[in-house]
């Protein structure tokens, strides 16, 4: 337990600049690839090495990269997916404002593997201090002959840019990426197509996300078995975790997947355990999309096992018991957290970033925060309750893209496992009128 | 040729063509209500999600069902898929879900809107909608501009199908009209509230399925349900100069595109024919039409598809849902 993949030299100063970065065998595995590897070579090593997306949907990357339409003879792009929105997911920025160059590294391994020419680094438009470290990471690679035409003197060419979003979450679905990333108003795209096969400027394109990018020089390395060496059963490798809410150490954490929840949660290592000594109420484990689940399922699955870091074990039970790995934000709320008030702060994410395209997603989302605001502020009525799980119900499944879902299920958990609270609220709204709330309220009366 | 079946009826289609249109070629209770797709304009369908369907066979090849409904404007038919429409509760559960939606934000000022009668809202809620209403919050509001000297826009009433923007796209040169903001705040409008420099602006008005692009010239003039539709036609050096005359008497009150069965323009017309010429001398008259589609206005009175004549329709629905809850 506790290797790391990624994160191994994030400590060594100065790691940022090329010469460091190379120093400690940065780039090695471009070399390997570029000079005694074939493409298809090393997409077989993704696809043993189990390597499944960062992003959140955890997709097997290396069969993603066998749908890339290799047969028409358009210009093929690779672009990596630092939009980095979702509530409780810091991951991807550290990495990239830690290691620019392991994610070049990737990158250039991917491309190589893939048959691109030109790839792109999307990031979210606050990322602002970003551009000028991955440009000039960028720019070191260039000068040092990995970037540019020819790498290393073999007939591969690969040039890179980076290109600031304008601060939207839906820029981080591919496909509304890609429309922004072409200067179009950043909506996601009706599929099929699919990206593999039309996507940016209508040419075949994979898009990956940067930590699941940044693994890719690894398995070059190492091979497939050993990535898959690590970790437990069908979620291989590590992951890294941004963990937030009511505990003692936060953190981006990068862990082999496998260990147990209850670890993580309550070692030293990690999280530490819960602030002030509380008790923990309930989890967030992948950002604020997946279902939220309460002490007795996170810790345990509904039949009695351990629950695990893993893709499977999070998500046993369904939505019935359990939740989702996701983008691998893991927010954790003491006994005092208020649910309805977070719910509605979720939802209030949700409606202000749906794109408006759809109709389930862009009335419902609004319907719905109005409602949390109604229980969270002493007007709701216990009929609400109920409308909330059929609007989450309705929107769920009939979205062009799964913001919806994303919208929905956290509305849905949240009523399916507190619905005492909502009760409560409903119940007694004088007494919810007086509540301070921890986190919110001290910021809200900082000065 | 691919198969499918869609409700029990199968046809064989060309590659590429979607299940809606498949639909279309069958006709009667098997098409999908489309509020946002629109064949003349590319780009378009995807978004209102009022025209999703259960695919239950995928295809010939995989016969496992597809895991969520798909919009059917924008899905292509695989040949041996099979298809429900009518015949799936979920199908009609989800419609009516989106209809709810649609209306939660809408104003619901019918009475006073040109839109009413032909209107496609109206229609959709009228056969899938639910008369009583959970919505409780406040609805969104706009403030009534002016798109060119023209054309008004009820942003209330929009339910940001798009169409518009297409139109706007495929006929102007430059972008000048589109979406401004994002999600339920969203407002379609022109380049700093401009009109649209084309002869062919006016064709927002009849792709737009509501209320929300209107004729100036003829705003407030008459309700379409006491006008007469006349096919009519004159030599028109921009456009085919084939339109329908709303008229009441010898007068002309307003000017539109001809629509087929499914509300969509056979052609588009151009401004000079649809705003300026008002006079009965201007046309050369055909003689009344009866209106295709099937609406409010088609007999002046209210009928759903292949079903014998109700006396009091309204009625009816009313009672049976108040027996459903
Ligand atoms: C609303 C929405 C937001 C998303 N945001 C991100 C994001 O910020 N970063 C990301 O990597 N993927 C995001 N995704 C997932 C991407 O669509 C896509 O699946 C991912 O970039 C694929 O990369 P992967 O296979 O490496 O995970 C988002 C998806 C949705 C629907
Ligand atoms: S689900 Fe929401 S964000 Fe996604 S396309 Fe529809 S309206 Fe836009
Ligand atoms: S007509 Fe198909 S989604 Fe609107």
């Amino acid at each position: 337990m506790g290797r790391k993949i990624l994160l191994e030299n994030s400590d060594i100063p100065n790691i940022k600049s090329f010469d460091v970065f190379r120093a400690h065998g940065g780039y090695f595995s471009v070399e390997k690839a570029l000079k005694t590897m074939a493409p298809d070579e090393i997409i077989e090593e993704v696809k043993k090495s189990g390597l499944r997306g960062r992003g959140g949907a955890g997709f097997p990357t290396g069969l993603k990269w066998t749908f890339l339409d290799r047969k028409s003879n358009k210009p093929r792009y690779l672009v990596c997916n630092g939009d980095e929105s979702e509530p409780g997911t810091f991951k991807d920025r550290y990495l990239m404002e830690k290691l620019p160059h392991l994610l070049i590294e990737g990158m250039i391994c991917s491309s190589f593997a893939l048959g691109v020419n030109t790839a792109y680094i999307y990031i979210r438009g606050e990322f602002k201090y970003l551009l000028g470290i991955l440009n000039q990471a960028i720019n070191e690679a260039y000068k040092n002959g990995f970037l540019g035409k020819n790498i290393l003197g073999t007939n591969f060419s690969l040039d890179m840019y980076v290109h600031p979003g304008a601060g939207a979450y839906i820029c981080g679905e591919e496909t509304a990426l890609l429309e922004s990333l072409e200067g179009k108003r950043g909506n996601p795209r009706i599929k099929p197509p699919f990206p593999a096969v039309v996507g940016l400027y209508d040419c075949p394109t994979v898009v990956n996300n940067v930590e699941t990018l940044a693994n890719v020089g690894y398995i070059v390395n190492f091979g497939g078995d050993a990535y898959a060496s690590i970790g437990l059963g069908k979620s291989t490798g590590t992951k890294l975790i941004s963990a937030c809410g009511n505990i003692n150490n936060p953190g981006v954490y990068e862990i082999e997947l496998g260990m147990s929840v209850e670890d993580f949660i309550y070692k030293e290592e990690f999280c530490g355990g819960i602030k002030d000594k509380l008790e923990l109420k309930a989890v967030v484990p992948g950002g604020s999309s997946v279902p939220i689940v309460p002490k007795e399922l996170i810790l345990f699955t509904a039949s009695g096992e351990k629950r695990l870091m893993t893709y499977e074990s999070l998500a046993e039970g369904g939505f019935e018991s359990g939740t989702m790995l996701g983008s691998g934000g893991f927010i954790v709320y003491d006994e005092n957290a208020c649910i309805v008030r977070n719910t509605w702060n979720f939802s209030r994410f949700y409606h202000h970033e749906s794109c408006g395209q759809c109709s389930p997603c862009r009335e419902g989302t609004g319907w719905m925060e109005k409602i949390l605001w109604r229980i969270e502020h002493g007007h709701g009525n216990m009929k609400d309750i109920d409308l909330l799980v059929s609007i989450a119900d309705k929107i769920e499944g009939n979205t062009i893209c799964p913001l919806g879902d994303a919208a929905a299920w956290p509305v849905a958990s949240a009523i399916r496992h507190f619905r005492e609270d909502f009760i409560f609220h409903v119940q007694y709204p004088e007494i919810v009128k007086n509540i301070k709330h921890g986190a919110l309220y001290k910021y809200e009366n900082q000065d | 040729m691919l198969k499918i079946t869609i409700d029990n009826q199968t046809i064989e289609v060309a590659e590429g063509t979607t299940i809606l249109q498949a639909a279309r070629k069958i006709g009667g209770s098997v098409v999908p209500p489309a509020m946002c797709w629109y064949s003349k304009l590319d780009g378009s369908g995807g978004k209102c999600r009022t025209c999703l369907v259960k695919v239950s066979e995928g295809s010939a090849k995989d016969p496992r069902p597809l895991p969520k409904l798909v919009a059917s404007c924008r899905t292509p038919v695989i040949d041996g898929m099979v298809v429900q429409n009518k015949t799936s509760p979920e199908v009609l559960e989800a419609r009516k879900a989106i209809v709810e939606f649609l209306l939660i934000n809408h104003p619901l000022d019918c009475p006073v809107c040109d839109q009413a009668g032909e209107c496609d809202l109206q229609d959709l809620s009228y056969d899938n909608g639910k008369v009583s209403c959970r919505y409780q919050e406040s609805r969104r509001e706009f403030d009534v501009i002016d798109i060119g000297n023209l054309i008004k826009l009820h942003m209330n009433r929009c339910i940001l199908c798009f169409r518009c923007v297409y139109v706007a796209e495929q006929i102007a040169g430059k972008r000048v009209h589109g979406i401004l903001y994002r999600g339920d705040v969203s407002e379609i409008s022109t380049y700093i509230k401009n009109s649209i420099p084309n002869d062919f602006s006016g064709n927002i008005i009849d792709v737009c399925p509501v209320g929300a692009l209107t004729d100036k010239t003829f705003r407030f003039k008459n309700r379409v349900w006491f006008l007469k539709p006349m096919t009519a036609h004159r030599n028109c050096p921009t456009c085919s100069g084939k339109v329908i005359a709303w008229m009441f008497g010898n007068e002309i009150y307003r000017i539109t595109g001809r629509k087929d069965e499914f509300g969509e323009v056979e052609e588009f017309i151009c401004n000079k024919c649809r705003f300026e010429k008002k006079n009965i001398n201007d046309w050369t008259v055909e003689g009344p039409t009866t209106i295709k589609r099937h609406s409010v206005i088609s007999q002046n009175h209210y009928e759903e598809i292949k079903t014998p004549s109700i006396i009091n329709p309204l009625e009816e629905k009313m009672e049976k849902q108040t027996n459903d809850e």
